[in-house]
């Protein structure tokens, strides 16, 4: 293929450095968090007890905050900011340095939750479910990494509005637009989470109040906690709509139904989050089953998606002329780690995504409410589909910001690394669900429950989880090395950052897409009308409030 | 905004089939009666052992309800009250719990009573028990260093 000038354009040097940052923290994360989630598998199979006092719950809580907080929101931020920089061009020095005040902001606030972790004054899960109270310096590092986080996001609208100033009448760059509204949603979605903590937590763990309302604390928290997903999840879109089209050598299938579909997400991830809390006794069943409504809306934009991604990918075969209804998935460029390790995460979120309509389909969701079948979902969602995506980005985008190349070794390494990622997650997120069904607990250590016949049954499938958890501690192990390698050994080069084009004959996208006043408009409205009489409900209904619990 | 032809057949397919799922779940929740847990009934969590039913845990007979048993379960950590408890094969229970301090789960493994107990509230749930056999109760929800000891069991018996 003929190399465009558009295909040379680097990330600026300076932006490099900055998205740079965000990845050294999101990996160390992963080295982390990964080490903590070997470890739990090797409890729970029975055959493995911690040294030295260290508690289950204190790992389990180091492996949430480390992957669900802390690689996520550093890999995404890092990544949309170099995004940005690539499509909408350079970041101006005031919108630099407000990207490096909210990376100091949410390092920080990272050091202060993770200090208060190692010390046994937080072992609450990265839930911090209220009346578990934790130490007062937990929550103040979560809210910098919150608020550090809104300070990061807002260097990429700074650039947004920016370009939108000087091409007045034009619809921004796909990935712009894509980032900015992941950044909106994102802080749309963190204002629940930072008001429970900003007002019931922080001064009750400081002891100027006595007592929180318990449900009010939780319904902020999924306000939040639903949203969060669609958070980690649209940087993966993002690759899979406007990248890999670039990496195979085929085409956008549509600019337009590719932002049509962001911003279905934006409007229908928020007023969801009783589905998450419907086993709850103290909301109403009506506005748990409109919710569960509203949640089922992003199916919509879900199968425009399925739609897209295999149509650029059938396109793209016949084009190579292959033959027959799936011809042209044998031409697919399987020996490149750019496309094949995303598509292993795309292709994993088939099972996820069905796995998903069962946890939110209102009663059904009592048969695996809190089962080990949820964590077995997860880790199919946000850490397949999302994280394997992530790992397939950091493949070329590593090297790009570092002036590098990625290697035909390194290359295989990264397949590899894929496979063995998919192997594992098959034998740990398998047996999950299977366990989940036969009713084993999630984020429980091994017991065997008094020598119950029922838990006897869980114990072939937690031993299946350990072997799954050590073979994907082993995938975490070739990305980390794959990642220093790209990072400070690989041969000096060129790596390009690929930015997928629409097919020529679409017309430009329609400029309501980027009517912001409308779409937020909207978001809000879908808000207020989800959200507005439960929650006046769950307040003059209050039960007395509950006093803080140190159970760990 | 051009919308391909195939792309419009599939999503008129996706949304239909999406419409039939969630009127199936509608109408098996308001219309069948098998809405999720919603009591909506409060407590004070500091008074639990003095307010009625949950100062006689356990097991009770009732006369003139839609249900022939209440079972009462008051939660801690990390135990549940009872922590065994027998009842007769096909009874219908309706099994009422709260918790004392922290949230707990309340799942009774292999049906499909699993709900949440959170301080403050009453969860409550109506089942019919028409498989004998020892069952299982675990906490589901995180607790605290516990968390994995805390259980009780329902052996449904033949009488």
């Amino acid at each position: 293929m003929m190399n465009t000038a558009a295909d040379k354009i680097k990330v600026d040097p300076r932006d490099a450095k900055l998205s740079m940052a965000h990845f050294f923290v999101a990996f160390a994360a992963l080295a982390i968090g990964g080490l903590m989630g070997l470890l739990q598998t090797l409890v729970r199979s029975g055959k493995f007890e911690l040294p030295a006092g260290i508690g289950y719950y204190q790992l389990l809580t180091v492996h949430g905050v480390m992957m669900g907080l802390i690689l996520t929101t550093f890999f995404i931020m890092g990544f949309q900011y170099a995004a940005v920089s690539r499509t909408a061009g350079t970041h101006s020095n005031a919108a630099r340095r407000t990207g490096w005040v909210g990376f100091w902001l949410m390092t920080l606030g990272t050091a202060m939750a993770a200090t208060m972790v190692l010390l046994n004054k937080a072992s609450v899960l990265y839930t911090f479910y209220a009346p578990l109270q934790a130490h007062w310096i937990f929550y103040l590092g979560l809210t910098f990494v919150v608020v550090g986080s809104w300070v990061d996001g807002a260097s990429q609208i700074m650039t947004y509005v920016k370009w939108r100033k000087n091409n007045p009448g034009k619809p921004s760059p796909l990935l712009s637009f894509m980032a900015v509204i992941n950044t909106v949603l994102w802080i749309v979605a963190t204002l629940g989470v930072a008001s429970t903590v900003l007002f019931q937590l922080l001064p009750w763990s400081l002891g100027w109040v006595k007592t929180v309302d318990v449900l009010v604390s939780r319904t902020l928290f999924w306000y939040f906690g639903h949203p969060l997903v669609y958070f980690w999840l649209l940087p993966a879109y993002m690759c899979w709509y406007a990248i890999i089209p670039k990496i195979i050598g085929g085409k956008i299938f549509s600019d337009s139904l590719a932002r049509l579909s962001f911003i279905m997400f934006l409007l229908f991830s928020i007023p969801v989050g009783f589905h998450h809390q419907l086993t709850e006794p103290g909301i109403d069943p009506a506005w748990k089953f409109i919710q569960v409504i509203l949640t089922f809306m992003v199916v919509i934009p879900s199968l425009m998606t399925a739609f897209s991604l295999f149509a650029t990918f059938e396109r793209y075969g016949r084009s190579k002329g292959a033959k027959g209804l799936f011809g042209w998935f044998k031409v697919l460029p399987w020996n490149d780690a750019r496309f094949t390790v995303p598509f292993i995460g795309m292709a994993s979120f088939i099972p996820a995504g069905a796995g998903g309509i069962v946890n939110a389909s209102n009663q059904m969701d009592q048969v695996v409410h809190n089962t080990i079948w949820v964590t077995g979902h997860f880790h199919l969602t946000a850490a397949t589909s999302v994280v394997l995506t992530f790992f397939g980005i950091s493949y070329w985008l590593v090297p790009h910001l570092t002036g590098r190349k990625l290697t035909k070794s390194m290359n295989k390494l990264a397949i590899i690394q894929g496979w063995v990622w998919f192997i594992g997650m098959v034998f740990m997120s398998g047996a999950m669900h299977i366990q989940g069904l036969l009713g084993g607990p999630r984020r429980s250590a091994f017991s065997t429950y008094g020598d119950s016949a029922q838990a006897a049954q869980w114990i072939p499938y937690q031993i299946a989880q350990a072997v799954g958890g050590t073979i994907l501690f082993l995938g975490i192990i070739l990305v980390l090395i794959i990642f220093i390698n790209l990072t400070f050994f690989a041969p000096k080069g060129d790596e390009e950052f690929p930015v997928g084009e629409a097919e020529k004959s679409e017309a430009a996208a329609p400029m309501v897409f980027e009517n912001w006043k409308l779409w937020l408009g909207i978001t809000a409205v879908l808000i207020l009308f989800a959200y507005t009489i439960p929650f006046i409900d769950i307040i003059q209904n209050a039960p007395p409030g509950s006093k803080g619990f140190k159970t760990w | 905004m051009h919308i391909h032809k195939f792309e419009k057949i599939w999503l008129i397919f996706g949304i239909s089939c999406l419409v039939i799922f969630l009127s199936v779940v509608g109408v098996s929740a308001f219309y069948l009666g098998n809405k999720p847990p919603s009591c909506l009934t409060t407590i004070n969590p500091e008074k639990v052992d003095q307010t009625k039913p949950f100062n006689k845990p356990g097991l009770h007979k009732v006369e003139g309800k839609e249900w022939d048993y209440e079972l009462v379960y008051v939660a801690q950590a990390f135990s549940y009250n009872p922590a065994q408890v027998e009842v007769p094969l096909g009874a219908k229970v309706k099994v009422i719990a709260t918790t004392k301090d922290v949230i707990h789960g309340f799942e009774v493994a292999g049906t499909n009573i699993n709900m949440m107990l959170e301080p403050g509230y009453v969860s409550e749930y109506t089942t019919t028990f028409d498989k004998a056999g020892e069952y299982l109760i675990v906490c589901n929800e995180y607790c605290g260093s516990g968390h994995h000891l805390m259980f009780s069991k329902i052996e449904v018996v033949e009488k």
